[in-house]
């Protein structure tokens, strides 16, 4: 099974695209969506005939060869559309109500009348304020294709296994997202962090809050049996931290220890692949030095990073896919089996391999690193 | 033939209120309050005896009034009075060892309840979420109150297995909140502006003094059919408060500052005695502590009548108002969505609006 060759990484081709993408994309930006529906069909002549073009080639325009198609659109459906009379008037009331519920919830928020798990994961401030941060860096930047989403059960535990890479771990934070943007039932997925997310000021803060806990078979198994979704990146940062040459390569999965977690729980195991976060910093070298100095696992150097500065730390725009696989049932197995040392690592490889099949073909599928 | 408790450390609040509670259940003839201090509260009709139980008097005060069960209440993380902090350690350790040594050698004595904390779970990031009785804790906490407690624990441990026969109950409490909390956490929230540590919001559970009280008690009879009330025991609240959630509550702000300057702010602080805040302290407020509670609802067969938040409000209710009292936030923010609403769109669409109805 071939793996590095099947990856183009096509630098010149997508330099241009990206490069102007950052302008564009703001000037898009939120009057999109507040822009109701009705408005075009309202006020129809000149104005309304441009518009509908507008779109027309918008719709046509998407082909392979011009990535910003799509962020052409909304550039120029824009200035047709004057929000008068009906549209002003819904206009007004959408933006009256949506400042209402602002207030509502700016109210509640300081006067601490909201409430949080014992995990410390604040369900609302997640839903209504960092959800909608973590939003357009993924439906705009990395453009997330999610696949298999039926595969997650719309109640009860499970845990889903994914792999883990791409230097800072945004695949988990993206999956979190994927999971309760595309999921029918609008699940919350709880992620397990690393010891380090959680020494960290502001981070671990904010890691508590989205609903983030301890990689720790105590939290885990509380978690599986509240019913929660729990996900799980048991690569840790030998995956996250892994040098460019070998992404997509699958590194040893801990010991194991999530499979007995989930066959104590009972729940199933939900294998999910990521394809597209190894490539948002490609992690050419590692400065042991500085990492040690740090007390950091890795200190990643990259084309960029840390030779721009800040500048160098912003990923690169790769195009993701996330997908879903069959559940691999845990119930089927008497409570003893968790204890069963072989079982365990036969488990744990039938996941690996699952997840490391579904790799590849995501990448054969793949038509650039891009887009 | 009834009952007779001895009670520690009823010079405290808390000890006072569980004496007077105790004495009120028919089994229960006599009601011995122990302490080095005379209180400064009424303890209904029982018999005090003021003895220090860092001594071997403590020993005779059993055998006299044929004790036969202890409530040990006299470990606490407020020095009362003048008493400094060794003093304090001294009356945590030696006190419980002396006390422990004369249970050993009374024969009548049948039960012992040991007031602990949860403090013994200490904090750290690389803590599970959530503490069960069982959970070992990642790192001991290394001084203070804490350190009494995991010493003392380990002394009831001890007596526990040298005396089969005696029923010992040690009962971890969170954080013990309400109207006359004198804890070092209580002390904390009635500074006026609360120092927090940059870039952590620890998560916080408190009990009531109701429920202490009302724990304490079962703790100290027979337990009813179906429960066990021998063993260790988590008592807190339902839920959790983050610190941020609770200066909000209280309606005092916080002033985030960097782990060096709050280190710094908690030593002066300690050194001009405006509040206890020790470096245990310290890392409870960086990294919260949550407990299970599973073992107190199903095998002691209790069920806190406040929750974390609940226990929280009548805290704040008998502290008075903060500097920013949540009614008044609520206010502001009601008195701006009150205002003209044509106003605002104008103001917050700004850009898009004005060229489109210039070309009208």
């Amino acid at each position: 099974m071939a793996d590095a060759k099947v990856i183009p990484f096509d630098d010149d081709r997508t330099r241009g695209g990206s490069t102007q993408r950052p302008p564009r994309r703001r000037g898009a930006g939120s009057r999109r969506k507040g822009e109701p529906a009705v408005v075009r069909d309202v006020h129809g002549g000149r104005e309304g005939r441009e518009g509908r073009e507008a779109r027309e080639t918008g719709e046509v325009q998407p082909l392979p060869g011009r990535p910003t198609s799509a962020d052409d659109v909304p550039v120029t459906r824009e200035k047709p559309e004057p929000p008068q009379g009906a549209a002003e008037a819904q206009n007004g009331s959408s933006l009256e109500r949506r400042i209402a519920g602002g207030l509502a919830f700016l109210r509640k928020r300081l006067t601490g009348d909201y409430e949080v798990d014992d995990f410390g994961y604040d369900e609302e401030l997640t839903d209504q304020v960092l959800m909608s941060l973590l939003r357009p860096v993924y439906e705009k930047y990395f453009r997330v294709e999610v696949k298999g989403i039926e595969n997650i059960p719309t109640d009860g535990g499970a845990l889903i296994v994914a792999n883990h890479s791409g230097t800072l771990p945004m695949d988990g934070l993206m999956m979190q997202v994927a999971v309760h943007d595309n999921h029918p039932a609008g699940r919350h997925l709880r992620l397990l962090a690393a010891d380090l997310v959680f020494m960290l000021p502001v981070v671990n803060e904010l890691a508590r809050k989205l609903g983030h806990t301890l990689a720790c078979a105590e939290d885990a198994s509380r978690l599986l049996q509240q019913g929660e979704l729990v996900g799980v990146m048991p690569e840790g940062f030998k995956g996250l931290g892994k040098p460019f040459g070998d992404r997509y390569k699958l590194q040893r999965f801990g010991r194991g220890g999530f499979v007995s977690t989930a066959l104590r729980a009972g729940t199933p195991i939900i294998p999910c692949s990521i394809v597209g976060a190894e490539e948002i910093y490609p992690m050419i070298g590692n400065s042991k030095t500085l990492a040690r100095l740090l007390g950091f696992p890795y200190f990643p150097i990259t084309p960029t990073f840390p030779w721009l500065g800040p500048l160098g730390a912003v990923p690169l725009p790769t195009k993701w896919t996330i997908q879903f696989g069959e559940p691999i049932p845990t119930d089927g197995y008497p409570p003893e089996a968790a204890e069963d040392p072989m079982l365990m690592f036969n488990l744990t490889d039938q996941v690996r391999e699952q997840i490391q099949h579904t790799l590849y073909k995501l990448l054969v599928q793949r038509r650039s690193v891009f887009f | 033939m009834g009952k007779v408790v001895l009670v520690t450390g009823v010079a405290r609040q808390l000890g006072g209120r569980f004496v007077r509670r105790i004495q009120r259940d028919p089994e229960v003839e006599r009601v011995i309050a122990v302490d080095a201090v005379s209180p400064a509260h009424h303890l209904g009709g029982a018999d005090y005896v003021q003895a220090d139980i860092r001594h071997p008097a403590i020993a005779r005060v059993l055998a006299e009034h044929n004790v036969d069960t202890v409530v040990h209440m006299d470990v606490t993380g407020t020095p009362l009075g003048s008493g400094g902090r060794a003093t304090l350690k001294e009356t945590n350790v030696i006190g419980t060892m002396q006390l422990l040594g004369a249970c050993q050698k009374s024969p009548s004595v049948k039960r012992l309840v040991v007031k602990s904390s949860t403090n013994v779970y200490g904090s750290a990031p690389r803590d599970p979420a959530v503490f069960t009785e069982t959970t070992p804790p990642k790192s001991l906490p290394s001084g203070g109150f804490a350190k009494d407690t995991v010493e003392v624990e380990g002394y009831v441990r001890g007596f526990a297995r040298r005396r089969p026969d005696v029923a010992v109950c040690v009962l971890r409490f969170a954080n013990i909140l309400g109207p006359s909390a004198d804890s070092p956490l209580a002390s904390y929230f009635s500074l006026p502006v609360l120092p927090t540590v940059l870039g952590y919001d620890p998560r916080l559970q408190f009990v009531h003094e109701d429920d202490v009280i009302e724990v304490l008690r079962i703790a100290s009879h027979e337990p009813e059919r179906g429960t066990l009330n021998s063993g260790t025991f988590n008592i807190a609240g339902d839920g959790v408060l983050l610190l941020s959630q609770c200066a909000r509550r209280l309606g005092r702000p916080t002033v985030p500052l960097l782990m060096p300057a709050v280190s710094w702010f908690g030593s002066m602080v300690r050194t001009l005695g405006v509040s206890d805040f020790s470096p245990e302290q310290l890392r409870l407020l960086t990294h919260g502590r949550v407990v299970s509670t599973n073992q107190m609802r199903e095998t002691l067969g209790y069920r806190a009548k406040y929750t974390t938040a609940e226990t929280f409000a009548d805290f704040a209710r008998s502290r008075g108002p903060g500097l920013l009292p949540p009614e008044a936030v609520a206010g502001a923010i009601d008195r701006i969505a009150a205002l003209p609403v044509p106003a605002l769109p104008l103001s917050v669409l700004g850009g898009g609006q004005p060229p489109t109805q210039s070309a009208n």
